[in-house]
């Protein structure tokens, strides 16, 4: 299981290695040109192809997040590998707080080293660095700390299969809640906005994307800034002072939701 | 006709001695003929066997009643009932004192293992409808019944990892499933696994660290000796056979001394020598003072190791005793040279003058048996498929 993830983050990397290079060599080409000197050409390079990096880095923090934590209740159940465990005075709110702390830090800490990992070479190869680190890393990490949530929360109802593919459908509605959102603003359509906002606020992993995607070009304006904001993975608004308030409820109450169920599930 | 005032198994009739509607009795009385009626208390235990009457007959409830009796149907008026009195009959079948609860003990000591009335219900179906059960300290229970019976049911309740509908049960003396209860017990499933990529000494070491047990590397030393893996210390479970897994498995329920020890059928994977070493392992407990319960199908194993059998269908226990209780004589059976002789209705101290009237008669005798019923015959009896 961890090895299909190294060699997915490995592969990955390397291709991102690869392409960043080659954009970044056909950008030195434009930046020559004075057609386009109202537009910074290396941010606006390096700022999309850092968006599409963390894209990739909530999809595959998800994907790890989910590795860990599908089978937790029921999946472990089924196999026979629970019900020694829950015998024992251990408790089985301390059991499922155990699982996901362990599985919270192993995601976080990955998402977190992959955005950097793909900062570095953002900047190895194109000489960009985003406009702000840590809160991007951070609100990464806590994205994938709220998918490993929801799967730790579907665990206990849902097969390890099914709520696999449940967690990855909601990871999808989630992103293409986001993406409708940017094309919203694009377009002025209100109601494309309201919807992605919503869908932000209930799945609060695609808030935190989106607010790291507005974070790494934070300080660019102009010409520059509003092309960021059209493009897919430019973040056209920050999510606000209320976002990290509603990200630790949201892990409390579905992690009470799950405790709940948990405790009171025949096994 | 209301399910919760009688109950039907097979030819037996179960009666509590509620009131029934009159329409009601009418339907019982035409049933009784064909059915062996059994008096029982509110929740099922049987108390008597009765003998049922032929006809349905008015009854005065003030006039007084020999013995112990059902009274079925009501009418309006007060201490009066319209009905069939159904009164005590002489047990004529040997199996007829099977009709016993597991009795509690009273000597003031918690029980390793006791329930009371306890009942679980999944939608509509009813696993376990009033079961009432005692595991002494340092007693080794055997607990048969056929697939559905409610055996898993009732040991996943001890261990906390089924919530009961109704009713009570308590593990030395604390409820089941609370942390007490579970620091006090040790328990192998029938389906369990443990993670692929442990070795056999991790396993433990995992299980110590959750029962904090101090018992440290002696601990497991000392119980991978005991169901014969020491060799295999370092193996991982992948690479272990089933029948090490299931070993393995035993020891993990016994890190932390246990007081109590619930088996889900241990021996089901293990070959003849595996089973003779759990065999020795669970007499060796008991002389330590160890509480098992034994869930299994195998009646050889159990009637050679149980102090005592509960044997429980349709989430009933309908008989419970020691394994020479549960057996009972069944004539002499003398060998002679003219062929076999049976005495179907003697004794074992009938045997000695049977053989002296063989001999006196000029027979050979070669081989004299005194028959008794199998466990095999008693839990068939007691299930009600000894007519198939």
């Amino acid at each position: 299981m961890f090895a299909i993830v190294l060699v997915l983050t490995a592969v990955f990397l390397g291709l991102y290695a690869l392409g960043t290079d080659r954009a970044f060599q056909e950008v030195a080409e434009f930046e020559q040109d004075p057609t386009f000197q109202a537009v910074d050409e290396r941010t606006l390079a390096g700022a999309t192809l850092l968006g599409l990096a963390m894209f990739g880095t909530l999809f595959l923090g998800a994907v790890l997040a989910v590795f860990l934590t599908h089978a937790v209740v029921r999946g472990d159940a089924e196999r026979g590998l629970l019900q020694p465990l829950v015998v024992r005075p251990l408790g089985r709110t301390t059991l499922l707080g155990a699982r996901f702390l362990a599985a919270a830090a192993v995601c976080g800490l990955y998402a977190a080293g992959l955005f950097a990992a793909t900062a570095g070479i953002t900047y190895w190869t194109g000489s960009w660095w985003p406009d702000r680190f840590w809160l991007p890393a951070a609100e990464l990490a806590a994205a994938a700390v709220v998918v490993c949530m929801l799967s730790l929360l579907g665990s206990v109802f849902l097969s390890a299969t099914a709520n696999g593919i449940a967690v990855f459908m909601l990871v999808g509605a989630g992103i293409v809640g986001g993406l409708l959102g940017q094309i919203g603003a694009a377009l002025d359509s209100e109601t494309l906005v309201d919807v992605a906002e919503k869908a932000s606020w209930a799945l609060p992993f695609e808030a935190l994307y989106q607010d790291a995607l507005h974070a790494i070009s934070s300080e660019s304006f102009g010409l520059t800034g509003e092309l960021l904001q059209l493009g897919p993975f430019g973040g056209a608004q920050s999510a606000g002072d209320a976002l990290w308030p509603w990200v630790v409820g949201y892990l409390a109450l579905a992690g009470g939701v799950a405790a709940l169920a948990f405790g009171r599930k025949d096994l | 006709m209301r399910d919760d005032d009688a109950r039907t198994r097979g030819r037996r009739l179960d009666l509590r001695p509620n009131d029934l509607r009159e329409h009601e009795v009418a339907e019982r009385a035409t049933c009784l003929p064909a059915l062996e009626p059994v008096l029982c208390d509110d929740a099922f235990r049987p108390r008597a066997r009765v003998q049922p009457v032929q006809s349905l007959e008015p009854v005065n409830a003030r006039e007084p009643v020999a013995g112990p009796a059902a009274l079925l149907g009501r009418d309006e008026v007060p201490g009066e009932h319209a009905g069939v009195l159904l009164g005590e009959a002489e047990a004529a079948d040997p199996f007829d004192d099977l009709l016993q609860h597991a009795a509690p003990y009273s000597n003031g000591v918690p029980a390793a293992l006791q329930t009371r009335a306890l009942a679980k219900r999944y939608g509509t179906i009813e696993a376990l409808r009033g079961v009432e059960l005692e595991v002494g300290e340092g007693e080794l229970v055997g607990l048969l019944g056929p697939n559905g019976a409610g055996k898993s049911t009732l040991v996943k309740i001890a261990v906390g990892l089924v919530h009961a509908t109704r009713g009570e049960a308590t593990v030395c003396g604390a409820p089941a499933g609370s942390g007490a209860a579970r620091a006090s017990l040790g328990y192998l499933a029938e389906l369990f696994r443990f993670p692929g990529w442990y070795s056999a000494d991790e396993v433990l070491l995992l299980h110590q660290r959750l029962a904090g047990s101090g018992g440290g590397e002696a601990e497991r030393t000392e119980l991978l000796r005991l169901v014969g893996l020491l060799d295999a210390r370092r193996r991982k479970v992948d690479a272990m056979s089933k029948g090490m897994q299931q070993r393995l498995g035993i020891a993990q329920a016994l890190v932390g001394s246990p007081r109590l020890l619930l088996l889900d059928e241990p021996t089901s994977a293990l070959d003849p020598a595996g089973r003779r070493t759990v065999r020795r392992l669970l007499e060796e407990l008991r002389a330590r003072g160890v509480a098992v319960l034994l869930n299994s199908h195998l009646l050889s194993e159990v009637e050679l190791v149980c102090d005592r059998v509960v044997i429980i269908t349709g989430g009933s226990v309908v008989a419970a005793g020691t394994p020479a209780e549960l057996s009972r004589a069944r004539g002499v059976e003398i060998e002679t040279a003219a062929g076999l002789r049976e005495f179907p209705d003697a004794t074992r101290d009938d045997a000695p003058r049977l053989v002296a009237e063989l001999v006196a008669a000029g027979q050979r005798i070669y081989e004299v048996r005194v028959r008794r019923t199998s466990l095999e015959e008693t839990y068939l009896h007691a299930v009600g498929e000894d007519a198939t």
